[in-house]
């Protein structure tokens, strides 16, 4: 009898719907990591070593074509967003329009999309130089760091974007709970 | 020949009003005609000519070419791409055409994260890998994913952009941004356990293969919920346009969030702001949190405008309901302007996060009056009547008022006495 039950729950152990593992699929490896990881959080972690300055920056944005959709240092007018507001640091930042390297919470978010999704038609061509470089061009425009400001892996995570803590947290998700606390519609 | 045959005519005008469009109602179904039914002596006339049972026709059928329902750019997305597919980034359903709750692939709204532009997928060389703070970063081919156990569930999409106002013509026009298919896949929680999940982890980004390799992050609780990893789309394999050859299924979440193209999950320990995520930066916390999962929502879709009924008499109103809050429990239609709200009859058994078909038989007295419908989810989450919004907020209605986030608000379609039937809002 023992020993029955012994093989009964050894039976249980290795039935796949209890082990909850299956051990299908192959260890990435670092390399393939490092070509792949293209998120970079607030914190600047993924940021590849390099570096850039607005002066750079001014230069690639012409030569890249970014004028053509973005206009005249970012201003606008063309089939994409501005990257420059109009309004200056007196108005308050929720009124300067949706713009991307003003009103992003964090500068690594600006380097992330640069890097990710332009220029288009020719996305993720751009070195860590050229990104670096473009993003230090783009926060200078808006006033958000001068001119000479070197960019690089350490320097980027720690710009202070003018939004500081002025923007909405996402509600903790639950299961089965509203939309929103309280809210019945 | 004693019998009177079902005339030609009468089966095209049935298949027309399938179709939909303009006086679809004026032409009588062919479905369930009396006829008196005495068998032919000798040979029988055919009465239709044949389609050629072609190699194509063998190979992947297709539908009568008296079926005629197409997608739609959304005019909302009006802005220009340039590529020849759409030239938008948002197609729209046609859901005035649409029968029971499952949308064709082929006819499935699409959207896309900026230009129309789809990647060309060999399934043979795509991997997903998941990794970040997980105890072994892991690559799946496609083959892997097939190993696992495999989940199949209906689940509506709906595009955040689906704001119906008083400009639209037609239910295409105004709720076409959502659609409900079949989805079959793996679990996202078990390739998570599979990994080792940390127990730092609070978020994932997920990305896809596009060429802007588009990025949107996730709460883990809602990862290790019900998020599907899929493969399978009614039936086949998923469609380039809905995400070949393998996404993410976020039941109740905002469009954007069912990730096409999945190359990539990385767990993290914080909301990473990354790509989509920018595209979702509020102010408010509470126009944030309208804004993430979907409110229960409905729509009728037959009568619905620019069509035309006919003459007074019975009709089944026949609409979805939805809700990003789970399954619908309740459907109410009214046909008097709001004013008294009947129960509707629901098709079949509501699924969680999953179009419901509802149904209403109306004896239309030929007077001029409005119809509508409105929904309750299982979590007590009703659909409220854009005043009712407004109300809650405390904030004057007006008619161009905008329901803030997700646009849940009840869709009155106006009949005319003529039968013409026309956007209540407008």
């Amino acid at each position: 009898m023992g020993s029955l039950r012994l093989i009964a729950i050894a039976l249980l152990v290795s039935s796949p719907a209890f082990a909850q593992t299956y051990g299908v699929g192959r260890p990435t490896t670092p390399e393939e990591l490092r070509r792949l990881d293209i998120s970079i959080g607030p914190a600047g972690e993924e940021l590849p070593v390099g570096h850039g300055t607005a002066k750079e920056g001014a230069v690639l944005f012409q030569r890249k074509g970014c004028v053509g959709c973005h206009g005249k240092a970012g201003i606008g007018g063309g089939p994409a967003p501005a990257l420059q507001s109009k309004k200056g640091a007196e108005v308050p930042i929720w009124d300067r329009g949706h713009i991307l390297p003003l009103s992003a919470p964090f500068a690594t978010t600006v380097w992330d999309y640069i890097h990710r999704a332009m220029p288009v038609g020719n996305e993720g061509t751009l070195t860590p130089d050229e990104v670096y470089s473009l993003t230090a061009y783009l926060l200078f425009v808006n006033k958000v760091i001068p001119e000479d400001e070197v960019l690089d892996k350490q320097s980027l995570p720690k710009v202070k974007m003018p939004i500081g803590d002025d923007y909405a947290r996402l509600p903790q998700w639950k299961a089965g709970a509203p939309r929103l606390e309280g809210y019945p519609y | 020949m004693g019998s009177k045959p079902t005339s030609r005519r009468d089966i095209l005008k049935g298949g027309a009003a399938l179709a939909g469009g303009i006086a679809a109602l004026s032409q009588k179904p062919a479905f369930g005609q009396e006829h008196d039914h005495v068998m032919a002596v000798g040979g029988a006339p055919n009465d239709y000519p044949m389609i050629l049972g072609s190699k194509e026709e063998i190979e992947y059928g297709h539908r009568s070419k008296y079926v005629t329902s197409m997608r739609m750019m959304h005019p909302m997305g009006g802005r220009m791409s340039p590529d020849d597919f759409g030239k938008v980034f948002h197609v729209a359903s046609p859901l005035q055409d649409s029968v029971g709750v499952v949308t064709p692939s082929s006819l499935h709204y699409v959207a896309t994260t900026r230009g129309s532009y789809m990647p060309d997928i060999d399934p043979k060389v795509h991997t997903l890998t998941i990794h970040g703070l997980v105890d072994q970063a892991l690559t799946f081919t496609m083959d892997d994913l097939r190993r696992f156990p495999s989940v199949t569930r209906l689940q509506f999409i709906e595009c955040a952009g689906n704001r119906h106002n008083g400009k639209q013509k037609t239910v295409q026009e105004s709720h076409g941004m959502t659609s409900c298919a079949e989805w079959t896949g793996v679990l996202l929680s078990t390739l998570l356990k599979e990994c080792g999940l940390k127990g730092s982890a609070t978020w994932f980004v997920a990305e896809g293969a596009e060429e802007v390799k588009g990025a949107s992050s996730m709460p883990i609780a809602k990862g290790m919920d019900d998020v599907l990893v899929a493969y399978g789309m009614n039936g086949e394999a998923i469609r380039p346009q809905n995400g070949f050859p393998v996404r993410l299924c976020v039941p109740g979440f905002e469009g954007i969030f069912n990730t096409k193209y999945l190359r990539r999950i990385k767990v993290v320990d914080r909301y990473y702001m990354n790509y989509n995520d920018y595209g979702h930066l509020d102010k408010d916390p509470k126009e944030a949190a309208l804004g993430f999962q979907m409110g229960p929502k409905s729509v009728i879709t037959r009568p619905s405008g620019s069509m035309r009924l006919p003459g007074k008499g019975y009709y089944e109103i026949t609409g979805l309901a939805w809700s990003g809050g789970g399954a619908i429990r309740t459907v109410e239609v009214s046909t008097d302007g709001g004013k008294k709200w009947n129960k509707a009859e629901i098709k079949a058994t509501p699924q969680r996060m999953a179009h419901t078909r509802f149904g209403y038989m109306w004896n239309w007295d030929g007077n001029e009056t409005e119809i509508m419908s409105r929904c309750t989810d299982e979590i007590g989450q009703q659909q409220p009547t854009r005043e009712q919004v407004a109300q809650y907020w405390n904030v004057p209605f007006e008619r161009d008022y905008r329901v803030p986030g997700l646009d849940n608000s009840v869709m009155p379609w106006k009949i005319g006495r003529d039968g013409s039937v026309t956007n209540g809002l407008a």
